[in-house]
């Protein structure tokens, strides 16, 4: 019997760069770009701004949220419409809104333990170009006609056909299993811990403030490709200010305590990103140089369904789980990457790692996380700002806390991404 | 680029009717001999009989006098750098005008001289000078897509001269006539005729589009790794440039202060030195004098000529431009004719001019070289906005009648970046089909 191979050691996980297109509000500037049309034009930039033009990665990696069944392919139909070898290997993930960072995590694992050198992790997403499909109704009447086997027979079937059936059914923005839109549970989440409308508006204001500064400084010059026309986010409002978002009025929650507006959380949004990811071999042999390493990550859930936990609030467990594998406590980042879903998010968040009952009840720890130092968060500006297209968060997070610590020549920085389903990702990323 | 009017007039009814119709230009592409026919050499200077033994060298059949016949040479080589007194000037004439006479379509006239700044004498000075009046008005004189230049040497070594012959008889010199280039004694090795620029780094700014998008096609065919950059804003159509030429893409706003600086960086950290600039970027703001705002004055002469000064700082600093460097900048026919509307853009243009000159020399101990070429009227989505007529005679107004290609101006600055251009440095090249603004 041959012997067994040994594992191989784990090697050290580089991110070279990124790019994404401008984010745009949704039926806006992009609401004929479809998704594949989106992520294509994003990794065509990540392969020009790298010179990486016919070639071979070990993988790409991408996702979308709201999908159309013709897309079951959508990152390798992407691959084949690029400049890089159609030879490289491509598959789809979806983890609601962790999707850009869980495509991450899948590559730089891969490049940890060998089996591939380099790979793009990436995500688009459009609430524009949405996928629509038939009701229920007509796609069983539909499938019922397609199985039958004589003329009479189809028609019986479509004989079935009730107006009603007519109807498209929309992709909705809404918890399958609590009916409530993410929203609302953000809603219901904030007013469990006391968030306040000015806390909020503060947030979001800072957060398009940071984002056109950034843009000024030209810090996103090589992390941003211009596309139909869009050089900078549609969402962004470099005069945004708490007294004009303090007269918006609250769209999510109920009565006088409703605190959440249109201004302090994200809106729906069309956009795409990509990240660079390799070996340090790979980077020398390309004569790339890393901007971080992709140190670690974790992701974890909550039982939102049963109002145990909020739905948005599997974050806060991911990384003192992730903080404890690697030594470290929540003051050792020089940089926070908490991404706004809401601004309630990041502030329920930030407040339960200093809240000791929270800490010791429900994340198990002896004491409380305690406070970060709010000058380190989001410097850059987040998806308040920037918008959010779902899948497109996390490349566009990773690529820009990378450039970040880059810049600061050195560091280390935390993600924290909140998904549906009760779902966070989070990870490390050092320099 | 063709509109409708341009249909019209090439049209076989036109051309029936006596519509003068242009010749279609002789291009380079790789692969395709020199010039189409055998090549005139006659003159007797000193650089005659070594071109002629490189001519042979290259596969190009040389002949001293015109067969009987009839029979069509490609180009005329006339060696009068010897020259000294007036009277010698007959030689130009009497072995010139048979061979111009046999001509074939898309032909070359070049004529060897030797630089009347080189000399002291009065005669001798007198007599070089005199050739440039004769060579410019051959120019005008030939049809059919025919060119005609001089090569002014400065010295007794043929490198220069050589290069310069070899891109005034090549295709790439299509758009290229009536020009004077001047050849110092600066001596280069030899390269590779596919692919003069294999295993240099080139830098071209405003690459997203038009001229800069071809310059950046035309390094690359030729060998360069190319960084094509561009202003953010452009960052969809750049990408597509630099996916195309294998080369990277570089956002950059050329007036940011650390542009240069940014450029270096770049070119060393991902392609591992710099051999070549091609200051490309350029916008036009046109508004008559009196009306002329300090916004649009500002504007193009910060991106046209200040910004240059600025990168040159840096891109001439430590760990920049590899000596033996190129550095080619894009001045405009508006630099040495003005043009209505264009006091801004014509000042940085001359400008650009005036940098060429001075910075040559400053940098010529590193065997660096400092070029600009001047475009005349090049086809491309700018000059399809011209409004019609204008747009029709700047079209006609040169002695080819017919606009360049974006690609005439691309190979005459991948030739002037060219190793074996070490002897051309300081020159305005101007490739505009000897248009009659600022002739």
């Amino acid at each position: 019997m041959a012997p067994h191979s040994t594992p191989r050691t784990s090697r050290r996980v580089a991110v070279l760069g990124g790019n994404r297109i401008p984010f745009a509000r949704s039926n806006g500037k992009y609401a004929k770009a479809s998704n594949q049309d989106m992520l294509t034009a994003t990794v065509d930039g990540l392969v020009a701004r790298y010179g990486l033009a016919g070639e071979r990665l070990g993988e790409v990696v991408a996702g979308a949220v709201l999908k159309h069944s013709r897309d079951f392919n959508l990152t390798r139909e992407t691959v084949l419409g690029t400049r890089l070898d159609p030879r490289t290997p491509a598959y789809d993930i979806q983890q609601a809104c962790g999707t850009g960072l869980e495509a991450a995590i899948l590559v730089a694992n891969k490049i940890a333990v060998g089996q591939v050198d380099a790979g793009i992790a990436g995500g688009v997403d459009s609430a524009s170009d949405a996928p629509i499909a038939v009701s229920e109704g007509l796609r069983q009447t539909l499938l019922a006609a397609n199985r039958a086997r004589s003329a009479v027979d189809r028609a019986k079937a479509l004989a079935g056909l009730r107006p009603g059936h007519l109807l498209p059914a929309i992709p909705e923005n809404v918890e399958p299993r609590t009916g409530l839109s993410m929203g609302e549970h953000m809603a219901l989440t904030a007013a469990q811990w006391g968030i306040t409308r000015e806390a909020q508006d503060e947030l979001a204001a800072a957060s398009h403030q940071k984002l056109a500064a950034a843009y000024d400084r030209g810090f996103f010059d090589d992390l941003v490709t211009p596309y139909l026309g869009v050089s900078r986010d549609t969402n962004l409002r470099p005069d945004s200010s708490v007294e004009k978002l303090s007269t918006l009025k609250p769209v999510f929650g109920k009565g006088d305590g409703a605190t959440m507006t249109a201004g302090n959380s994200t809106p729906l949004t069309d956009g795409a990103s990509a990240v660079l990811l390799a070996s340090e071999d790979w980077a020398a042999e390309h004569r790339l140089t890393p901007l971080a390493w992709f140190v670690d990550a974790e992701t974890a859930a909550v039982d939102y369904v049963h109002g145990e936990e909020g739905l948005l609030m599997a974050p806060a467990y991911a990384v003192p789980r992730l903080l404890a594998r690697n030594g470290l406590s929540l003051q050792d980042f020089d940089f926070y990457e908490i991404h706004e879903a809401f601004a309630a998010t990041v502030l329920t968040t930030l407040k339960a790692w200093e809240d000791p009952d929270f800490c010791k009840a429900r994340l198990g720890l002896d004491g409380p996380l305690g406070s970060i130092d709010r000058s380190k968060l989001n410097v850059n500006g987040s998806s308040l700002a920037a918008g959010h297209p779902f899948a497109a968060t996390g490349g566009r997070i990773v690529a820009s806390l990378a450039k970040q610590l880059n810049e600061a020549g050195g560091g280390r920085g935390l993600i924290s991404i909140c998904a549906a389903g009760g779902q966070g990702v989070v990870a490390i990323l050092e320099a | 680029m063709s509109d409708l009017f341009t249909k019209l007039v090439t049209s076989p009814v036109a051309k029936k009717v006596g519509v003068p119709q242009p010749t279609r230009l002789r291009r380079y592409e790789p692969g395709l001999p020199l010039c189409e026919g055998p090549v005139l050499v006659a003159g007797g200077g000193r650089f005659a009989d070594g071109i002629a033994s490189w001519l042979a060298s290259v596969g190009v059949a040389t002949v001293s006098t015109p067969g009987d016949a009839g029979e069509k040479v490609g180009a005329v080589l006339l060696d009068l750098s010897a020259a000294v007194d007036p009277a010698e000037l007959d030689q130009l004439r009497l072995l010139g005008a048979p061979a111009v006479k046999a001509l074939g379509r898309n032909g070359r006239v070049v004529v060897i001289g030797t630089d009347p700044q080189s000399l002291s004498d009065v005669a001798e000075v007198t007599t070089q000078r005199a050739l440039e009046g004769a060579v410019r008005s051959i120019g005008k004189e030939l049809r059919a897509g025919a060119t005609a230049n001089l090569v002014l040497a400065q010295g007794d070594a043929h490198d220069g001269v050589r290069s310069a012959v070899e891109f005034l008889l090549s295709g790439r010199s299509a758009y290229v006539d009536g020009q004077v280039v001047r050849v110092n004694e600066a001596t280069s090795g030899e390269t590779d005729p596919l692919r003069p620029l294999a295993g240099k780094v080139a830098v071209v700014t405003g690459a997203a589009r038009g001229i800069g998008a071809e310059i950046a096609r035309v390094l690359a065919r030729d060998g360069a790794a190319v960084v094509a950059g561009d202003v953010p804003g452009a960052g969809d159509a750049l990408a597509a440039v630099a996916n195309e030429v294998k080369g990277t893409a570089l956002q950059l706003d050329v007036t940011a202060e650390d542009a240069g600086r940014r450029i270096v960086e770049h070119a060393s950290s991902r392609h591992g030195g710099l051999d070549i600039v091609v200051h490309n970027a350029g916008i036009t703001r046109d508004k008559l004098f009196v009306n002329m705002d300090e916004d649009r004055w500002r504007t193009v002469l910060e991106v046209n000529l200040r910004s240059i000064l600025r990168m040159n700082e840096a891109i001439l600093g430590d760990g920049g431009l590899a000596d033996g460097g190129r550095i080619v900048c894009v001045a405009s026919i508006a630099g040495i004719a003005g043009n209505r509307g264009q006091t801004n853009y014509g000042a940085s243009k001359a400008g650009v001019i005036g940098l060429v000159s001075a910075l040559s020399r400053q940098v010529a101990d590193r065997g660096i070289t400092v070029n600009a070429v001047a475009p005349g009227f090049i086809e491309t989505e700018m000059t399809a906005r011209i409004p019609f007529a204008t747009r029709e005679i700047g079209r006609r107004m040169n002695s080819l009648e017919q606009g360049g290609h974006p690609k005439d101006v691309a190979e005459t600055i991948a030739w002037l970046a060219q190793p074996g251009a070490a002897a051309v440095t300081g020159q305005v090249v101007r490739v505009c089909g000897q248009s009659l603004l600022g002739a």
